[in-house]
Formats: C-alpha cells, sequence, structure tokens
C-alpha cells in the first residue's frame, strides 16, 4: 500500500489516508472512504453520497474528461487522477481545469506512476496529495517541488510569475 | 538583444542543479534507464551510436560573442574540437560522456545558454528568421514573440509531457526562412487593414513519416492573445493527441484527423473559456521585452559604400560572395552576411572551434556583437556595415568560411545520417559531400541558381528532404544504403510535399543522377525560372525519364 503525501502550504507531509481504493472488480466495504473509479462513481455515486456517513473519491483516467464530474465536484472529497505511466501528461490538464476552471477546493490526487520529478510541475497544476511510487520521502517532495526559484507561467497556484517579479522590482526601484 | 535578467539567470542555475541531482541519482542506481530517459531528453542528452549528444538550444537562433566563444570551449574541452548546427538553429555536440554534462550545462549556464527542452515530448525551441531585426521586409521582429514564447514554454507546468515532440517557429517577412509551415505551429506576424499587428496561425504541419504543409487556422489572431491562444491549442493536443502510436502522436495527426476546421473550432472554444487576462502576458513586461531587441545602435550611414565598390571591383572572390552571401539591411550602409557551412568537402553544418572563435570575433568587431544560426544550417552576421565587407569578407576566406554559395547547389541541407545518429538507415553527410564535389565550379553553380537540396539519413526526415526542390532520402535495402529522390518541396512561403522520383539508387549513382536532373532543367529553364519553378512548370516525367533512361 503505497505512503499518502500531502502537501500543507509549501510544506510535504506523511499523511494518514482514510481512503480505500475500491477496484471495479471488488465490492464497497461497509463502511470507511473510499475511491471509486468514474464509471463505478456514475453508476452507485448517487447511493453512497447519500448515506452521508462516509466520504467519498473519484479516480479519473488520463482518458476521461474531468468535465464529467463537474456536478458533483462539491460532494466529492478526493479526486484522484492517474497516471498510467508519467510521461503521460493528460492528468496535468485534468489538475489545472478542476482547481482553475471548476474551482474545486477538494483533494486532488496523483496517483500510478507518480515520481519526485513530477513534484513541481503537479503542484503548479493544483495537486495537493501524491502516492508517490519512487519511494520518495516528503522531504524529497519539499525539495523537489521548491527547486526552481521562478516561475514564467501562471497556472493553478499563486505564485508570482517572472513577469510579475520583474514589475514589482521596477516599482521598489521607484 | 534580449538580455538574460537574474530572474532568467537564477533559473538555469536551478535548472542545472536540478540536472545535476537526476543524474547522481541515475549513477546511483536510484533511477532507472527508463525513468531516466525523459529527464535527460528534457536537457537536450541523446544516446546515440557512439557517445551521447548534446543539443544546446539557441533561443530564435541568436548568440553573442560570448556565448560563441563559450561554445567553440566546450567543443575544445568535451568533443572533438567542433559543433553541429541543426535545422532548427541549434548547436549539436556528438561526442559528449554523461558525467560531464553537468559541468558542461554549469559553464553554459555562465553565458546565459542552456539546453532545456531541446528534445523530449515538450515545446522545443522556438525557431524564427535569422534575418530578424536586419531585413527590410520584416512587419515586426520575430525575436520578440519568441523571447515571449520562450519564457512561457520554459518548464510549463501543464505542457511539459505532450504526447510527442512540439515546435513553433515565427516570420515577421514574407520571405519565410524559418519553414513555418511545416511545424507544428506555424506563425506568420501580418498586420490586419487597421493596421493592428496580428498573427497567421498555422497547425499541424509537418514532416517525418507523413509530411503536411500546415492549415491555417485562424488568419488574424491578435498579438497580445498570443499565450492564451497557444494555451487552447497545447491544451487540445495534450488531451487528444494519440499516444498510443508514437508514429501518429504529432498534433498533425489529430488535425488530419479531425480536419483542420474541426480542430480550430475546438481550439476556439476552449480559448473561449480561458481566462486571457491571466493567461496572456501583461504589456509593461511586452514593453520589456521589446525594448530589448528595440536597442540596436545603428549608425547612420551614406547607402553606397565607396571601399566597398572599389574593393568588389578589384576582387571577382569578393564580387562573388556579394552576389551570393550578402542580403540587404533594413539600414542605409549596413548589409546581412551569411557565412557558408557548405565549403566543398565539409559536413553540412559543422564549424570547428577555431572558426566559431573567429566568427565571435567578426560578431563582435563587425556586426554589433549579434550572430544568428540559421535553418539550413549557415550563420549570419545581420549588421555588418557595407564599409566592413572588406574585411570580413577576408577574414572568413582565412578561416575556410567564405564559400559563396548560400541557397546555391552545394548549399545543402544534411541531417548526422548513420555517420552518428541510431535511427539512421543510411549515411547522409558523403552524399552531401559527393554532390558538393560535382557542383564545386562556382560559376557553373551560380548558372544554376537557387537549388535547394536537403538530405534525410531515414524517414524521420530531420534533412527536411520533403520540403527539398530535390529530396533525397536514405533507405535499407538488405543492408545496402540505397536513396530515393523526391522532387518539387519546398518549406518556404511557397511550401510544398516533393514527389518521389523512382525506385532508389545506390549511392554512387546519386551525384550523377542530380547532375542529369540539373541538365535537364537547364534545357527546359525559361527565362529566370529557378529550378522550382521548371519543375513546377513542366511536371515531373521529364525529369523521370532523363534519370531513368540514363540507368538502364
Amino acid at each position: 500500500m503505497p505512503k499518502l503525501i500531502k502537501l500543507s502550504g509549501a510544506e510535504a507531509q506523511w499523511a494518514d489516508d482514510a481512503f480505500v481504493h475500491v477496484a471495479d472488480e471488488d465490492a464497497i466495504p461497509e463502511a470507511g472512504d473510499v475511491i471509486l473509479s468514474l464509471t463505478r462513481f456514475q453508476a452507485e455515486g448517487d447511493t453512497l453520497l447519500s448515506s452521508n456517513s462516509r466520504r467519498v473519491g473519484v479516480r479519473v483516467e488520463p482518458a476521461e474528461e474531468v468535465e464529467a464530474l463537474v456536478y458533483d465536484l462539491p460532494r466529492l472529497s478526493v479526486v484522484a487522477l492517474a497516471f498510467p505511466k508519467y510521461r503521460d501528461g493528460r492528468a496535468y490538464t485534468s489538475a489545472r481545469l478542476l482547481r482553475e476552471r471548476f474551482r474545486y477546493e477538494g483533494e486532488v490526487r496523483a496517483v500510478g506512476d507518480v515520481l519526485q520529478e513530477q513534484a513541481g510541475f503537479m503542484v503548479r497544476c493544483g495537486f495537493d496529495a501524491f502516492e508517490p511510487n519512487d519511494g520518495a520521502t516528503p522531504e524529497a517532495w519539499t525539495k523537489a517541488a521548491a527547486r526552481f526559484r521562478h516561475v514564467y507561467q501562471r497556472a493553478a497556484d499563486a505564485r508570482p510569475i517572472a513577469a510579475d517579479e520583474r514589475a514589482q522590482q521596477k516599482e521598489g526601484a521607484l | 538583444m534580449y538580455q538574460y535578467d537574474v530572474i532568467d539567470r537564477e533559473f538555469l542555475t536551478d535548472r542545472s542543479n536540478e540536472f545535476r541531482h537526476q543524474v547522481t541519482r541515475r549513477l546511483a542506481g536510484e533511477l532507472t534507464e527508463d525513468q531516466f530517459k525523459p529527464l535527460r531528453l528534457m536537457n537536450g542528452l541523446y544516446l546515440q551510436l557512439h557517445a551521447y549528444m548534446l543539443r544546446v538550444a539557441i533561443p530564435y537562433g541568436s548568440l553573442n560573442s560570448r556565448q560563441a566563444r563559450r561554445l567553440a570551449w566546450v567543443a575544445r574541452t568535451y568533443d572533438k574540437g567542433y559543433g553541429h548546427m541543426t535545422t532548427r538553429q541549434n548547436v549539436q555536440f556528438n561526442w559528449i560522456k554523461l558525467k560531464d554534462a553537468p559541468d558542461i550545462l554549469d559553464a553554459l549556464a555562465e553565458v546565459d545558454l542552456h539546453a532545456i527542452q531541446t528534445s523530449g515530448n515538450c515545446i522545443r525551441n522556438t525557431t524564427a528568421d535569422p534575418y530578424a531585426g536586419a531585413t527590410a521586409e520584416e512587419i515586426d521582429d520575430p525575436r520578440v514573440w519568441s523571447e515571449v514564447i520562450r519564457q512561457w514554454s520554459t518548464l510549463h507546468p501543464e505542457f511539459s509531457y505532450l504526447p510527442r515532440k512540439f515546435k513553433i517557429a515565427i516570420t515577421g517577412a514574407l520571405t519565410d526562412r524559418a519553414a513555418v509551415k511545416v511545424h507544428d505551429i506555424g506563425l506568420i506576424l501580418r498586420r490586419a487593414r487597421d493596421g493592428s499587428l496580428g498573427f497567421e496561425v498555422i497547425v499541424g504541419g509537418g514532416q517525418g513519416r507523413t509530411p503536411y504543409v500546415g492549415p491555417t487556422i485562424k488568419h488574424h489572431l491578435p498579438a497580445g492573445s498570443l499565450l492564451s491562444y497557444l494555451e487552447a491549442v497545447l491544451r487540445v493536443y495534450n488531451r487528444h493527441g494519440r499516444r498510443d502510436n508514437i508514429y501518429k502522436a504529432r498534433i498533425k495527426i489529430l488535425v488530419a484527423a479531425l480536419g483542420a476546421e474541426e480542430f480550430g473550432r475546438q481550439v476556439e472554444e476552449e480559448w473561449a473559456k480561458i481566462d486571457q487576462g491571466r493567461a496572456d502576458l501583461g504589456d509593461q513586461e511586452l514593453a520589456r521585452i521589446r525594448g530589448a531587441f528595440a536597442q540596436t545602435p545603428f549608425e547612420t550611414l551614406p547607402a553606397r559604400s565607396e571601399a566597398f565598390e572599389v574593393a568588389r571591383a578589384a576582387s571577382p572572390a569578393l564580387a562573388r560572395f556579394a552576389r551570393n552571401n550578402v542580403k540587404p539591411h533594413k539600414k542605409p550602409g549596413y548589409a546581412i552576411v551569411e557565412v557558408s557551412l557548405k565549403a566543398v568537402g565539409q559536413t553540412p553544418g559543422d564549424a570547428t572551434a577555431d572558426q566559431l572563435d573567429v566568427v565571435a570575433d567578426l560578431a563582435e568587431r563587425y556586426s554589433l556583437d549579434d550572430l544568428r544560426v540559421t535553418h539550413a544550417q549557415n550563420l549570419v552576421l545581420p549588421h555588418v556595415k557595407l564599409d566592413d565587407l572588406p574585411a570580413v569578407h577576408a577574414a572568413l576566406e582565412a578561416a575556410g568560411l567564405a564559400t559563396a554559395n548560400i541557397d546555391l547547389i552545394s548549399d545543402i541541407i544534411a541531417c548526422p545520417g548513420l555517420d552518428y545518429c541510431a535511427l539512421a538507415n543510411a549515411r547522409a553527410i558523403p552524399i552531401a559531400q559527393d554532390i558538393a564535389r560535382t557542383f564545386a565550379d562556382p560559376d557553373r553553380a551560380e548558372t544554376i541558381g537557387e537549388l535547394k537540396i536537403k538530405i534525410s539519413g531515414c524517414i524521420n526526415a530531420c534533412g527536411h528532404h520533403h520540403v527539398a526542390h530535390i529530396g533525397i532520402l536514405g533507405v535499407d535495402k538488405k543492408g545496402e544504403e540505397f536513396y530515393q529522390l523526391s522532387l518539387g518541396g519546398s518549406g518556404a512561403e511557397d511550401a510544398s510535399i516533393g514527389k518521389i522520383l523512382g525506385p532508389a539508387l545506390p549511392a554512387d549513382k546519386v551525384a550523377p543522377a542530380i547532375d542529369t536532373l540539373v541538365d535537364t532543367y537547364l534545357a527546359a529553364r525559361q527565362g529566370e525560372e529557378r529550378f522550382l519553378d521548371t519543375y513546377r512548370r513542366v511536371g515531373l516525367e521529364p525529369f523521370k525519364e532523363a534519370v531513368y533512361a540514363q540507368a538502364d
């Protein structure tokens, strides 16, 4: 079972994972927080959510569109975006859309082939929870995410871009 | 020219440290080669036939003398004393050791150079007209917009793991020296009737196995909306481009599958949802970048230089050089000087460390410290005073760099081919050298006129054979190198894909076949027609007959 790293501010920390990933062929446990596939959520999600006794998350594969979740987002605690291979970059777009377009405020979790090399990009796109499969520690994760002192383009985070920093320097100089 | 500030420099330092960390992790076995590969590729490091190849980014092909000297130093210290100019205005070193790569990147970072995104499935180095800021025919300076894109695309968090590589080229002139119609995105700066600046946006051009001249999906994108629109294009591609087959993963396949109109519609739909206020660059930053390029300290000079006219009349070599390698400049009394890296017997696009130093000195002394790498694998001194042309020519001649053959038959584009490349089926360099020898007589070359020969050692088409007036593709036939000829392609403003002439030829029959093609053209030529014009008028048949009748 992979360990969960969660972001709190700029700091990554170990976190207890209350959620269980339920495979499509397995029965949903009697109780406890669960993460389901999008297909299963679309079939059984309403029943689970209306019971109100547990939290529900959805796992979205790269070929699936997060737009399918728009009306359910306020009720979802986790959206887990899958990286079947770490070279598959579709989940970065999904994360940005969740945060910037649909204003989702729950947890956006990276699952699958998740390496510390991706930490910077993931954090910038709005991921705040990670199931690394390279044995990365929170310390390594924090360091990797903060490796670059400057960024050049706006994304889901609130970091000032190079142009903002330059404008500020100019103001400071006046 | 744009100067890196403290932000750009700290960024390069951080990048360099990150790569050093990754190499350490790889050498310690913490990363598998499979995991490391995309990371090294995004730092320009390929594993080739004999060694690692490091591709250094030359943003929009523009260098100052300090940077050129540092490249010469890298060539001397870590390579075999030379560097290779690529068709995307980058510089490659072919003999690099993995353990040296972090030190090389540090040395490059000291002069504001790097290898970020010169490979990998990300947005590559943006290329531009090598005459930018010097040619009179330009509507706006494409370097301004290339620099805007350089910053925006650098370590883009959303678009660093695309289905496949992604190349953008920009021109601000009507004459296309950047091959914008065969790029993933080609941008042509245009003014609308009301005078407002914008881009014609071409998407889904490309070469490789399935060559396309890209369709225009937007005729006039307001210039200030460039980044939000690029974001929309890249997002549609990132989500919908194919990832199941590497040969069908480029954006051209998506555009062709959907049709340009439907692709354009999807981009518009996505663009409408983007918060342009956030995505587009503010006016202040745009003005800062524009200002950096506008500060070229030209002198006010007479349009005619007596010194140059006298020297030219006295020296046939200088006169020939002036006819072929010297191009008009927007400022009176200045000229654009092309430095050919296609001397007879030379590897097209290679420059020795000593030659790089010579050109660096010339750029510093005579060209406002500005030097360009061209898509055709040559160098350009963009701002030379006419008065200085005799001195510049003499210095180039002494360094073996005064070959007067720009756009002529021996100005051949060639990929590294089987001499270096792990993907190649056949050698490209010896074929180029053969052809150059066949047409070594400069008078004959000038009589033939503009003729663009381009050679690729495999179907990946790095040598742009699809868009050559005469294209040559190396193929492997049961372990033997054969070459397929195609005619009538163009990568310029009159872009088209060449047509295959006939069965592939063995290596020793290629140069004679070119000779036959040229004779056929000269016999059929009307007036001032270029080879391409004659071909377009008379078609493939006369050429085919001539070449294969002789072969029988």
